[in-house]
């Protein structure tokens, strides 16, 4: 049984946000990265699969993108995973969802994964595509926005989220491609032991050239703040102040106060 | 310019949301057709052309065929885009159309932006234009970003002959958790979102909710977290709401959490970042540490 799991490098989404010289996605200065938050419950599920199927199964972890994602990759093997895949590309944020799909699909196409684990979508770009196009390439069976997953003699059932809270269940045989949504399962904290123990394991380097054959489908032309609606209020100083002033205004606005 | 609208039917019902592509359609100044797979006993008041597949044959949730229909009447139409909702039906399907096509796909479009599309990244605190490099393009439009139009008429209907199963099985549908609370009924809403920190400090907001005379809620991940239980929560997947005042305590303001609370008639958001989400909907923001704003607060309240 092969397993692979992909995963993005995202900032830490309480940054502030400036757009890069190209004036196409955000300056990378000053902003702290960390693993995409959909992603730590697609590695969760991967490794509790891993962990149930004991020997003979194997886990890897991929991720595209400058060395900074090194990181990444590293609370992964920590977390659980095999081994890993460095997909090397400077320029990934500057690549579409049909471009990064189409890396992962060359490297996965004859490797013979069963069962292939993606975040739902990123925080950052937050597209929703990767991985359903990642399955499409490949011809796998694949179904979204997972809360729920039980793997059984070569077939998953999971549970999607629906609006509302409702949810759907559904049947799908490997191989096969899911994405994972927030709350599927609880992401482990890799242990200091496992840290040590992930330092050994192996993280093969390939240059996104040697898998890239795609133009871009779409194409971003600017990357900038909302457009300030106004009317809110803004307060900012003591908080004295400003319990007094939230105070004055529950009172002038609203029947809740008097 | 011509768009073929992907509507949404779930549980034997014609989805509200499916006007909003009509709302969409009519911004971009599109000629229309539409395709559903639905029920004849469900037509939407639309008075185009209606591809119609029986999802009682087809299956409502089932992206291979539904896939392989979507495909047959972009044959027959040939439109410039096909445009779903973003939904988890939308986006879901989306991405396998825009494959098959080998066409760029737009995902959350919020408005039309010059020569392309508006859409939300960065957990919707920044913005980016994106222009398809395809002649065809695949779009979803977020939920209510785009009015609800709805033309009235009947559609002229076209059936659809794709058949076949898929490499999905659909076992049948699981009815959201029981509410204990009835949040729709709360005249004052107090939440909380990841900013409060921790579990430990949830009572903290509950009595500032206490105070007010309201009733706790919740964002997505403080419930993910098991801080506050989903009957709590507000949201696309929680309880959409409307309350006389609606307080949001460390809440960055997710569009999924934006949609189930923007109709409250005040809004007053706590949170240390300035540039939040949030900010953009709320009658007020308080720029400060929602562990520091909200005791002093509910001290002053319950005085």
């Amino acid at each position: 049984m092969k397993l692979l799991v992909c995963i993005k490098q995202v900032p830490d989404l309480e940054s502030r946000f400036k757009p890069d010289a190209a004036g196409v996605w955000y300056n990378e200065t000053d902003l702290a990265f960390r693993m995409n938050e959909y992603d730590e419950y697609a590695v969760e599920q991967a490794v509790q699969l891993r962990e149930k199927l004991g020997e003979g199964c194997e886990l890897t972890v991929l991720s595209i993108g400058p060395d900074r994602v090194v990181e990444a990759i590293k609370k992964s093997l920590a977390m659980g995973c095999d081994n890993a895949a460095h997909v090397q590309d400077q320029a990934a944020s500057g690549k579409d969802p049909w471009q990064i799909a189409s890396i992962i699909a060359a490297y996965a196409k004859d490797k013979g994964f069963d069962i292939i684990f993606t975040g739902m979508q990123s925080q950052d770009r937050g597209s929703a595509q990767v991985g359903v196009t990642v399955a499409e390439q490949l011809g796998l069976a694949c179904t979204t926005t997972i809360v729920g997953f039980d793997y059984d003699n070569g077939a998953i059932t999971a549970k999607r989220e629906l609006e509302g809270g409702i949810k759907g269940v559904v049947k799908l045989k490997i191989p096969a491609l899911v994405t994972c949504q927030l709350g599927l399962n609880v992401p482990r904290y890799p242990t200091l032991p496992n840290i040590m123990k992930a330092k050994k394991k192996e993280i093969v380097a390939i240059p996104v050239a040697d898998l890239l054959a795609e133009e871009p489908l779409a194409i971003t032309a600017s990357f900038h703040p909302p457009a300030k609606k106004g009317g809110g209020i803004v307060l900012e100083g003591d908080i004295a102040d400003l319990v007094d002033k939230v105070i004055a205004i529950l009172k002038d606005k609203t029947a809740v106060l008097r | 310019m011509k768009t073929l609208l992907i509507g949404e039917y779930r549980e034997g019902k014609l989805l509200e949301s499916t006007y909003e592509l009509l709302g969409f359609a009519g911004q971009l100044g599109a000629e229309t057709a539409m395709l559903l797979v639905g029920s004849e006993s469900q037509l939407p008041a639309y008075g185009g052309t209606l591809y119609l597949a029986d999802a009682a044959a087809c299956g409502e949730y089932n992206p291979d065929l539904h896939k392989k229909l979507i495909l047959e009447a972009v044959q027959k139409e040939n439109p410039d885009y096909i445009v779903f909702v973003h939904s988890s039906y939308g986006w879901d399907l989306a991405p396998r159309v825009a494959a098959a096509l080998k066409a760029a796909q737009v995902s959350e479009v919020i408005a039309l932006a010059e020569g392309g599309f508006e859409v939300g990244c960065c957990n919707g605190k920044m913005r980016r234009t994106v222009k398809p490099a395809t002649a065809k393009a695949v779009l979803t439009i977020q939920a209510g970003a785009f009015p609800v139009l709805q033309p009235g008429g009947s559609p002229a209907l076209q059936a659809l002959t794709a058949a076949g199963g898929g490499a999905l099985e659909f076992i049948g549908y699981e009815p959201a958790e029981k509410k204990d609370i009835d949040l729709a009924k709360a005249e004052v809403i107090v939440s909380a979102g990841r900013g409060v920190g921790k579990k430990d400090n949830i009572p903290v907001i509950q009595a500032l909710a206490t105070a007010l005379g309201g009733e706790l809620g919740a964002s997505r991940p403080v419930v993910d977290a098991e801080w506050v239980s989903h009957s709590h929560q507000v949201g696309t997947t929680g309880q959409t709401v409307s309350p006389k005042l609606y307080v949001a305590c460390g809440i960055s303001g997710a569009i999924q959490h934006l949609a189930g609370m923007k109709k409250s008639d005040f809004i007053i958001a706590i949170n240390k970042d300035k540039d939040a989400p949030i900010g953009e909907i709320a009658d007020v923001l308080v720029v400060a540490d929602v562990m520091q704003f909200v005791p002093a607060l509910t001290a002053k309240v319950a005085r």
